[in-house]
């Protein structure tokens, strides 16, 4: 069964300045005594995440909502297992995909084709899987023969129209998107709103970090405030909505 | 003496859930040869885009400064030409694998930034992916070795297959190389300055341009120095000899050293390469 549990996780960032970043300081420092204080370290920390605790079950639509730097991009990045927890654990079953910047990896120098192959194994999809869904991606792109060109003499939204297709070709069981999945034309936004449908339901747990009401109202059931590294308020999605916009100063 | 100060640390806090973590994310990562495969591919492409001959120009380039080189050191050195331009042939494409994968390897890491945050993937995928790209540069060389072979008329010799084992062994360091240099440079940014003058006086100390016979009593340069070793033991074959066992020994010895004590620097840091990128 599908699940994520994340317990009480803590993530801090290191700061380092040229100092802390330079092997000759450090050398020198253990050299001399090494009796400086924390701040000649080179060294300061940000706590993006602080003893957050959350637990998602399959059928899950999970809204994270709160201000830049709340904290919403380092949790999907922790349950993603790109950040290590420095304090608290990550589990989860089944087969996670992060979706952040759905153009990561075009290659301009490569043709559509190419990048096709490119962009579905950096999302993880095995050989096989791309070639199953090839020609199924291939006719959502509706570039034809263009994608026998490099990618560098594509329009703008014909690349986004690429980069959308492959990257909503995945079928994992864990979900995670930042700021949602949009790009291209009016005529294209029909298709690719219905396309993501069929992505987020054939999914067991979504995890949408956004800054959009109207994107969070039409994906998710549940919503999830956080604010500076905090999960504050937990609930069925209109709640938190609400709660987030009436109880958060926005001045925070 | 620093470096095993550093190990023994480092295993006395190495819970074995690191350790389990660290090789799984060398095998898995290695499963995913298809990505970094790719990915190795497109960075020789960007480096050559557009270019018509692409790669070559490096089997080009080097070609001529062999051949200029192997020339003039021939004369100062008063060596026959048809000893001296193989044996620097030889040695020469070895040490530039051996420095281009050094080089890179401070990149390992940083320059998979953008990666890294971006998706899911064992971090050694970023490891498979510089060595591979410099074996892909590598085998450009053939286009040098097998000329010269021909045309000065070395010897193939049963000896010549050591060559397979010694590449394996080139290998082994340059994955070890690539993940315990990358993962140091994540964290301290003038490891890279440092890396490239050491490379550039390691060239001129170890037995490339001159020969280790040469030394007479200052041969303790060429016994003490692993470079030497490495080279040795896939120069000899392509020149149809036997190399020396003890560059063989010394060589197994850096293999195994290296491997573990990455391994183990791994296993230790793994968790923060994401951080520190």
């Amino acid at each position: 069964m599908t699940s994520v549990d994340v317990r009480g996780v803590s993530v801090v960032f290191p700061i380092f300045d040229a100092g802390g970043r330079s092997l000759k300081s450090h050398v020198l420092r253990a050299t001399t005594g090494g009796r400086i204080g924390a701040s000649s370290a080179g060294v300061s920390e940000i706590v993006a995440l602080d003893g957050v605790s959350l637990h998602l079950n399959h059928g899950d639509r999970i809204g994270l909502i709160g201000h830049n730097g709340a904290g919403k991009t380092t949790l999907l990045r922790v349950i993603a297992g790109i950040y290590e927890p420095c304090a608290g654990s990550v589990a989860v079953e089944g087969k996670v995909a992060p979706v952040f910047d759905i153009a990561h990896g075009i290659d301009p120098e490569s043709t559509g084709f190419e990048n096709i192959r490119v962009r579905g194994l950096l999302l993880g999809m095995t050989t096989e899987e791309i070639a199953s869904r090839f020609d199924e991606i291939v006719e959502f792109t509706g570039l034809g023969d263009f994608l026998r060109m490099p990618v560098r003499t594509y329009s703008q939204g014909m690349n986004a129209r690429l980069a959308f297709a492959v990257s909503t070709a995945i079928s994992p069981e864990v979900l995670l998107l930042d700021e949602g999945l949009v790009a291209g034309d009016s005529r294209f936004m029909e298709q690719a709103d219905r396309r993501l449908e069929e992505l987020v339901s054939r999914t067991g747990i979504l995890v949408l970090a956004s800054h959009s009401d109207a994107m969070l109202r039409k994906t998710c059931n549940k919503g999830v405030v956080m604010r500076r590294g905090r999960i504050e308020f937990e609930g069925p999605l209109d709640e938190a909505l609400e709660h987030y916009h009436t109880s958060v100063p926005s001045a925070a | 003496m620093h470096d095993a100060a550093l190990n023994v640390a480092a295993t006395q806090s190495l819970p074995p859930s690191r350790m389990r973590a660290a090789w799984r994310d060398l095998a898995e990562g290695a499963a995913r040869y298809p990505l970094w495969a790719t990915l190795a591919w497109l960075d020789i492409r960007q480096r050559y885009r557009r270019s018509a001959i692409g790669p070559f120009w490096i089997t080009i380039s080097t070609g001529l400064m062999i051949l200029g080189l192997g020339l003039l050191y021939a004369g100062l050195f008063r060596q026959r030409t048809d000893v001296y331009l193989p044996y620097l042939a030889a040695g020469l494409i070895v040490w530039t694998l051996m420095s281009a994968l050094i080089v890179d390897s401070c990149g390992t890491f940083i320059a998979s930034e953008g990666s890294i945050k971006q998706i899911r993937a064992p971090l050694s995928i970023y490891v498979y992916r510089v060595v591979w790209r410099n074996l892909l540069v590598f085998a450009h060389y053939v286009g040098i070795i097998v000329p010269v072979i021909a045309i000065y008329g070395v010897p193939v010799t049963p000896a010549s297959l050591l060559i397979v084992p010694a590449m394996l062994v080139i290998v082994l360091n340059g994955l070890w190389t690539a993940l315990a240099l990358g993962l140091l440079c994540a964290r301290f940014r003038d490891i890279p300055q440092l890396i490239v003058n050491l490379v550039q006086a390691i060239f001129f100390l170890t037995p490339i341009l001159w020969s280790s016979d040469q030394l007479a009593r200052y041969h303790a340069f060429a016994t003490l120095n692993p470079f030497h070793h490495l080279i040795s033991i896939v120069r000899a074959p392509m020149l149809g000899q036997a190399p020396d066992p003890v560059s063989w020994i010394a060589a197994l010895g850096v293999t195994v050293g290296g491997l573990t004590g990455s391994f183990v620097l791994f296993a230790r840091y793994r968790g923060r390469i994401a951080y520190w990128v």
